[in-house]
């Protein structure tokens, strides 16, 4: 026997299966036809509902001050240069609470999940901790975190970090326990140190869970910081602050304009670690369907 | 000295050339579960060693027992190489790691340094017939170039004695087939010594020196036989007598030991 495997590289190609079921190369505009059917059913959504908020706005709601229609929302609201800049100072002020929060509760989270992944008694001894920590009313400790933390920036942010720790955690332990069981052998094979296991293949492994617990406390950590900023008057108020000012003056178009913002900063953080996640891990990731 | 310890796979003296010897083998999880009674099995340098058996009889536990995963709880088992190589039964690569990088892997985990695992991992992939393939991700990959970058992985450690679980079980059979052969030059070439399991008949025959039948759990070794066909095999030597009357000798002990 002289040679090696390779006697017919054609025989090795032809084994080659596409990923995912290969569609015939299109041109730019049918692609834009094709983007532009897939975003009918949610815009078909958007101009019902729309079109609801007129009817009652119309035929429902009485007095009609209670529900701006949508034109008045954006007129009052987001054309009137005062409310406008009030609403991006709230947003600045509320996003910077927001990405401190869940920055903090990301380090933490993370860390203690690998904790707990490196030694099963930090996990018996710490995560019925995570669990009751998700557990406590976060509105009746709000008070005490303002006693405690000063009503500022500072209690603004502990509050976000209560809220986005426990997706933080359970989702990365989730991720980091389950690595398939023969490619944990095979480090093990190898007599691989826990720390080489933990870098070259739980952790990667869990990116994905990672990613998954940072879209879900992005969205908490925005509540965080609404919720922050109804109990906690000092400070630069954010966007919640500026909720209670409009509901407390009975300005709805203002009040509807920033509740609008508050829902789209939600969405906005939902969407970044979205493509975040796209970016780090969609080029191996395969999620089940 | 041969260990009389069941515990760890142990270096001591065996008739020449046997790579891993099993002795009165038998394995009891913490469970209850009985699954290896009483087995005795070798392989000496030059063979291909092939289990085969029910599913459930304790094939998988053999294997994990021979390359250290799992302790047998009566027996001795004797080791005489630390290159052993280790195919699952899944490909069981990196999701996020390109072909060359998981063929590298293993030379990675010894802490060997980057030109060096490069060349070793170049090596094997170009052995497994994957050239051109190295910066395709496993998503990217087809059963059977899955289990072609599995071997390259293990081949970086050019094993002595190599160690496969039904590597190939959940493939088609046309790409089982062609493995199968690559698998046999290989052997030749490398010089490792095999031991395969499978639950394929004819793949048995096909791809050993010696068949091992296993009843069903707890597994005992019902028979052992020898396959004296030619090596390198001629794929055409599925359809002469001699092959058909060796599978149909390992079918028959089969059937005994089911019953
Ligand atoms: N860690 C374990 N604990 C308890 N029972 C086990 C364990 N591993 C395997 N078994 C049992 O031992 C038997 C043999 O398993 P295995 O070696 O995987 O069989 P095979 O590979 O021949 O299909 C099975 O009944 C299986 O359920
Ligand atoms: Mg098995």
């Amino acid at each position: 026997m002289t040679d090696t495997v390779v006697t017919e590289p054609s025989a090795v190609v032809a084994e080659i299966t596409p990923a995912r079921p290969s569609v015939p190369k299109r041109g730019f505009g049918s692609r834009v036809v094709s983007a532009a059917v897939s975003a009918l059913p949610p815009l078909a959504v958007f101009a019902f509902l729309i079109g609801l908020w007129y009817a009652l706005n119309a035929w429902v709601v009485r007095p009609k001050f209670l529900l701006p229609r949508p034109d008045q929302i954006i007129s009052d609201g987001f054309m009137n240069d005062l409310t406008r800049q009030q609403i991006i100072d709230g947003v600045w002020q509320t996003s910077k609470v927001v990405v401190t929060g869940l920055v903090i509760a990301a380090a933490i989270g993370i860390a203690w999940a690998v904790a707990m992944s490196l030694g099963t008694w930090i996990q018996r001894s710490t995560y019925p901790y995570a669990v009751i920590l998700q557990c406590i009313p976060i509105l009746a400790i709000v008070p005490l975190i303002g006693v405690w933390f000063g009503y500022e920036f500072k209690a603004r942010v502990v509050v976000c970090v209560m809220i986005a720790l426990f997706p933080m955690v359970s989702n990365t332990l989730f991720g980091l326990q389950s690595v398939d069981r023969s490619q944990y052998e095979l480090f093990q094979l190898q007599r691989a140190e826990r720390w080489t296991v933990l870098t070259k293949l739980m952790f990667p492994a869990a990116l994905p869970a990672i990613f998954v617990g940072l879209r879900t406390s992005a969205g908490l950590s925005v509540v965080g910081a609404i919720v922050g900023d109804f109990f906690f008057q000092r400070g630069t108020p954010g966007i919640g602050a500026l909720l209670q000012t409009y509901a407390r003056v009975l300005d709805y178009t203002q009040l509807f304009a920033a509740i609008l913002v508050a829902a789209l900063l939600g969405v906005a953080m939902f969407g970044l670690f979205g493509l975040l996640s796209k970016l780090v891990v969609g080029r191996w990731y395969e999620p089940v369907k | 000295m041969a260990l009389t310890s069941p515990a760890t796979p142990s270096v001591a003296t065996t008739p020449p050339g046997t790579l891993i010897d099993f002795r009165d083998v038998a394995m009891r999880f913490p469970n209850g579960t009985v699954a290896l009674s009483g087995v005795d099995v070798n392989v000496r340098r030059g063979e291909f060693v092939t289990v085969v058996g029910p599913s459930g009889c304790g094939k998988s536990t053999l294997l994990r027992i021979a390359s250290g995963l799992e302790r047998a709880s009566e027996g001795t088992v004797t080791v005489n190489t630390d290159r052993i190589g280790f195919v699952f039964q899944d490909a069981t690569l990196l999701a996020w790691r390109d072909v060359q990088r998981n063929v590298e892997l293993l030379a990675e985990l010894a802490g060997e340094r980057k030109n060096k695992r490069r060349a070793k991992a170049d090596a094997a992939i170009e052995l497994v017939g994957l050239s051109g393939f190295e910066k395709h991700l496993p998503k990217q990959l087809s059963g059977g170039m899955k289990m072609r970058t599995s071997l390259a992985r293990s081949l970086t450690l050019d094993p002595e004695l190599f160690l496969f679980d039904e590597p190939f079980g959940a493939l088609d059979e046309i790409t089982r087939e062609r493995l199968n052969d690559e698998l046999i030059r290989l052997f030749v070439k490398q010089g490792f010594a095999g031991m395969f399991i499978t639950h394929s008949v004819s793949e048995a025959v096909y791809l050993s020196t010696k068949v091992v039948v296993m009843s069903g759990r707890p597994g005992r070794i019902v028979k052992t036989i020898d396959i004296p066909l030619p090596m390198p095999r001629d794929p055409d030597v599925r359809y002469t007598a001699e092959f058909a009357e060796l599978v149909g000798e390992v079918s028959h002990a089969l059937r005994e030991g089911h019953a």
